[in-house]
């Protein structure tokens, strides 16, 4: 699906031809944007939350009386959604959009299946997983270089690796832990508390996988900042990447 | 556009933007329509949760040697209201635990009364809103016969828990619906690791409803009102917590 772009022969000066490439899908971008919201909402929120007991424990209980593995102190009004301390208001705002952050993944996932985003963009080989592969690709990332010669608009290797363990490990532990600290969804899945090894278990590993995906996104948005920023975003909006001839 | 959008002041707009963000849902937060909105989230997950969890599905019950060493105590932990002083001087003797509203037999049930009717016992996890948890055991009746020995009506919706103790200035209260009113495991307890429930845990009588957070765990019970709306009751949120800072009715995640 590649379309021509603007040429400009006139000047002295030739400007390097380029072509779009259609890279994301409707689902993709609504997804993405979605998420900004969502993803953001629900960091600030859920320091709010976790401000109102700063302490986590591994196994199925856990209160001042016990030990924890991790005392914080409060994260401080900036971070926060509220920006005063407002537990109630914090998890109105929390649970509202986890509903929209789950549903969406839902979504997305199912669209990405029947679009074939998943088997064909970012599929992932056991082969591909080569340590030479892999340093292969570590050297390309630290020249500066993101793009497949061979495929421009294609899904690198790391960026693979990266994507797949967001969507199938990050992202669906968040949903699940967050499930786990439900005691109504207990009563229907008690198999999950089993699975992350208690209530508390998965509020520490809730906690955890917060910061995995600050980590992610601290790389996510270095990378887009570093790979050509406006190609990155008009992409992720109207969907088109634009390759420069000269990268083919 | 390259030239326009530069790596700086892509940083530093985005910096700018969620600092904005950030300051913006304090913003939005206090905008009653969109407080309207993200309050419904309470509604949307009871309503999931009522569709995916079957009616009578137990909260997970833990083994005795699982139990926590020591049961925090939280909220009030002695209300000390001239009545509740007496019936603690008193040892409950005068105590009663009324019945009423929407029922055809209203009751008035004293300590003994309580204490002799079939009893289950639990051991259960405790999820305060605050995000710990402690592990007891609980011994009590379960209101659901308790319910029908009162021949609650067909147009009670809910049930209401009045409680001796005052927060905030305000008299405790908290509500269930009639799903939660009939769990097998929702108990009117007086009991508590195997002794008398203390005052510090809700002595005579603290309600437990294990499928929800901790705050819905009504202690110091006093009187049970079937009722068919929640609108002017109190504060009319169904619950003092839910009156007086906004946290969620549905207390199940």
């Amino acid at each position: 699906m590649t379309e021509l772009g603007a040429t400009d022969n006139s000047g002295a000066i030739a400007k390097p031809n380029f072509s779009f490439v259609y890279k994301h899908a409707l689902a993709t971008r609504i997804w993405h944007w979605v998420n900004v919201i969502a993803i953001f909402i629900l960091i600030g929120s859920g320091l709010m939350i976790f401000n109102a007991h700063p302490h986590l424990y591994w196994g199925q209980y856990g209160s001042n009386l016990d030990t924890p593995w991790l005392s914080l102190p409060r994260f401080p009004g900036w971070m926060t959604i509220p920006s005063t301390y407002d537990l109630a208001m914090a998890r109105r705002w929390h649970l509202f959009f986890s509903l929209i952050f789950g549903f969406g993944l839902l979504v997305f996932m199912i669209s990405s299946i029947i679009n074939r985003h998943f088997s064909g963009d970012l599929r992932l080989r056991l082969t591909d997983l080569h340590p030479r592969r892999l340093w292969t690709d570590i050297r390309s990332h630290l020249s500066g270089h993101f793009h497949d010669a061979d495929n421009p608009a294609g899904f690198n290797l790391l960026q693979r690796i990266a994507y797949a363990s967001v969507l199938f490990g990050i992202l669906p532990l968040m949903i699940f832990t967050g499930l786990a600290m439900s005691p109504g969804m207990n009563a229907a899945m008690p198999w999950l508390l089993d699975l992350l090894g208690g209530r508390q278990s998965a509020r520490s590993l809730h906690f955890i996988g917060l910061w995995s995906l600050v980590g992610f996104i601290a790389v996510h948005l270095a990378l887009v900042l570093l790979s050509g920023l406006s190609n990155q975003i008009r992409s992720m909006i109207t969907g088109y990447w634009r390759i420069a001839e000269d990268e083919n | 556009m390259s030239k326009l959008l530069t790596r700086r002041s892509a940083l530093i707009g985005m910096g700018a933007g969620a600092a904005s963000a950030l300051a913006g849902c304090d913003v939005v937060g206090q905008n009653p329509s969109a407080r309207k909105i993200l309050f419904s989230g309470d509604g949307m997950h009871y309503r999931l949760q009522r569709a995916l969890v079957a009616p009578n599905a137990l909260a997970v019950e833990y083994r005795a040697d699982q139990m926590s060493p020591k049961f925090k105590q939280n909220g009030s932990t002695n209300p000390q209201t001239p009545e509740y002083v007496r019936h603690v001087k008193e040892n409950f003797a005068n105590w009663r635990l009324v019945v009423d509203g929407l029922v055809t037999k209203p009751l008035s049930l004293s300590l003994p009364d309580v204490r002799s009717m079939p009893a289950r016992t639990q051991i259960t996890r405790h999820d305060c809103v605050e995000g710990w948890s402690a592990i007891g055991q609980w011994t009590g009746p379960r209101l659901g016969p308790i319910l029908k020995l009162a021949g609650l009506r067909d147009d009670a919706k809910y049930i209401v828990f009045h409680c001796a103790d005052i927060l905030s200035g305000k008299p405790y209260y908290e509500s269930i619906d009639l799903v939660d009113a009939f769990h097998p495991q929702t108990l009117l307890a007086w009991g508590m690791n195997g002794e008398t429930l203390s005052v510090g845990h809700g002595a005579p009588i603290r309600l437990r409803v294990e499928r929800q957070l901790g705050y819905k765990h009504a202690k110091y019970v006093m009187r049970v009102e079937a009722v068919a709306s929640l609108d002017g009751i109190y504060g009319g949120n169904g619950g003092l917590w839910e009156d007086i800072a906004g946290y969620e009715w549905y207390a199940g995640i």
